[in-house]
């Protein structure tokens, strides 16, 4: 369990973290939501040992602050930034931070093969792609089996195939039982991992809620773009106008602003209405106001 | 603390040094030219080949005193500096590791290397000296100016740390290391004379202010030991003997362990307190 206990933090006169209480339970997956400068990293960061707070963090009963070491033993980090030794082998590594945290000879071997870099052992940490060094850095907070995983944006530096990729190792930890604390920015992560979200604005959460309720209380909304026949696009447009669409012509198509999780509705009014629609793109998710 | 994980870490550090090609030109550098040294030592004489080992610890002083600090500031200065700005340090703080830990062996592990080093460049220097029958005046000289060069880099290893604890970036750590090492090698002689002269400064206190710049402790020491007299370094070094006697070899060792254990306690609390990763 993960406790936080009136964490404030300041830097001179800005408060990044103000007086922030909430608690993660065992096996739990929470994740921190908002823009940036919310205070989602100093929040991590506080937790990790890397800043001066505030209040009172225990992990696991054990204190942040004053028993900094064991509270991070029982954490396996992944941060945003994969910052490694780079002339250093993969293997190499591995085995240098699971001397560190005190992990099993076998665990470096056996967690490189797990999140697929089996056959990698040898490369030079460097050479490695954007999506196998945060592989990597998986293997290396999971050395040790610790019960709390701490993720800092762990996608959000990946291209869209790195990151389905990581995202089903994520599905994995989360299903081995481990206690999860991330940040997050991106949809996918909240809809793979999360069971509870805290919304943070300017060092505050603003409120809780579940993944699947995010969507409807940050008003999200979808744009999707629908090419349609040229004779058909007026008709169209007039369909979706009267469906109570925010519509608009865009070229060949329509951009059409829908709920999200309800991209599909256009596409069945107007396939009901022997509209065919010939193609369709997901523009964008946009957070209402 | 936990000396397994300090021990880790140092072993990290030693990797480090050895792949870092600065370190093995500092290493080549320095084998070189005290190979040279002890061959011209010679040479003025009109005699060829090596040169006793007591001529050429005399001779190597002045090889010390412009490589040992420059070699031990510059290194020192990156150890934290350069972790910091690469982001890697930020990471190993996240780990079940304490920061004296971390401290602790970054600084044993480049201790180790920079000693290393200093015996590779000595033990080969000295090894061709006695095997070119140069072992008839003193060895015991030379053996002393190894662990005066031993103590001298220890204080460069200090004051590289606490710069590199007092910076962010291995760039700005380095350019500081380099203007130390400038003031302490050029301006030590230079401002002391001068200083001497415009103020008429005393005997006695020329000889206190000489006592703060590690580098003049180390020659005055390393003269010593070989010419067991002080003449040769003007009346500051004739009254250093006549005031402290046979208790000035302690004096020198007290000021050079200050210069170690200051600067490296300043620099593990400004690491252990520090707020900004």
């Amino acid at each position: 369990m993960i406790t936080f206990s009136h964490l404030t933090k300041q830097f001179g006169a800005y408060k990044a973290v103000d007086d922030l209480s909430f608690s993660v339970e065992p096996h739990e997956a929470v994740a921190l939501w908002g823009p940036n400068g919310a205070g989602k990293t100093t929040v991590i960061k506080c937790l990790l040992g890397l800043l001066q707070y505030k209040g009172q963090i225990t992990v696991n009963d054990f204190d942040a602050h004053r028993q900094g070491r064991a509270a991070r033993g029982q954490i396996g980090y992944v941060p945003q930034a994969q910052s490694f030794y780079d002339d250093m082998g993969t293997l190499e590594m591995t085995q240098y931070f699971a001397r560190l945290k005190r992990a099993p000879a076998g665990d470096p071997r056996r967690l490189l093969d797990q999140v697929g870099l089996g056959e990698h052992l040898q490369k030079k940490v460097g050479a490695l792609s954007g999506g196998m060094k945060q592989r990597l850095a998986l293997a290396l907070a999971l050395l040790g089996d610790p019960p709390v995983m701490v993720m800092d944006e762990p996608t959000s530096n990946l291209d869209a195939g790195a990151r389905d990729q990581l995202l089903h190792l994520l599905a994995a930890v989360k299903a081995a039982g481990k206690t999860i604390i991330f940040t997050s920015h991106r949809v996918e992560e909240i809809e793979t991992l999360a069971d509870r979200v805290l919304v943070m604005e300017r060092g505050q959460v603003r409120f809780t809620c579940s993944a699947a309720e995010l969507p409807g209380k940050l008003g999200w909304r979808s744009q999707v773009k629908l090419r349609l026949p040229a004779e058909s696009l007026d008709r169209a447009l007039g369909i979706l106008r009267a469906g109570g669409f925010d519509v608009r012509r865009n070229g060949v198509g329509v951009i059409v602003d829908v709920a999200h999780g309800d991209k599909a509705r256009p596409i069945h009014v107007l396939s009901a209405a022997d509209i065919q629609v010939t193609d369709f793109v997901h523009l964008t998710d946009v957070e209402g106001e | 603390m936990r000396l397994k994980t300090v021990w880790t870490l140092a072993q990290k550090e030693m990797r480090d040094a050895l792949h870092n090609r600065w370190f093995v030109l500092y290493t080549l550098a320095f084998v070189g030219l005290s190979l040279a040294f002890s061959y011209m030592a010679l040479a003025g004489a009109g005699i060829a080949g090596f040169a006793g080992f007591g001529r050429t610890a005399a001779s190597l002083i002045n090889l010390v005193l412009l490589i040992v600090p420059l070699m031990a500031l510059t290194i020192g200065a990156q150890s934290l500096a350069g972790e910091q700005e690469h982001g890697t340090l930020a990471y190993l703080l996240a780990q079940p590791v304490t920061r004296l830990e971390i401290f602790g062996g970054k600084y044993l592990g480049l201790l180790l290397s920079l000693l290393a080093s200093l015996t590779l460049g000595f033990g080969i220097s000295g090894l061709v000296m006695a095997l070119n029958g140069g072992g008839a005046s003193n060895p015991t000289a030379y053996v002393r100016l190894v662990w005066q060069t031993f103590l001298l880099s220890l204080t460069m290893l200090s004051v590289g740390f606490l710069i590199s604890a007092l910076t962010k970036r291995a760039g700005v750590a380095i350019g500081i290391g380099l203007f130390l090492w400038l003031t302490f090698v050029f301006l030590g002689d230079l401002g002391l004379m001068g200083t001497a002269i415009a103020m008429r400064v005393p005997i006695d206190e020329l000889f206190l202010l000489s006592l703060s710049n590690p580098l003049q402790v180390f020659k005055m020491s390393a003269v010593l030991d070989i010419n067991r007299t002080l003449d040769i370094l003007g009346p500051a070094g004739i009254y250093a003997l006549q005031e402290f006697g046979r208790a000035l070899r302690y004096v020198f060792l007290a000021v050079m362990a200050l210069w170690i254990i200051v600067p490296a306690t300043l620099a593990y609390w400004r690491f252990a307190n520090r707020n900004d990763f």
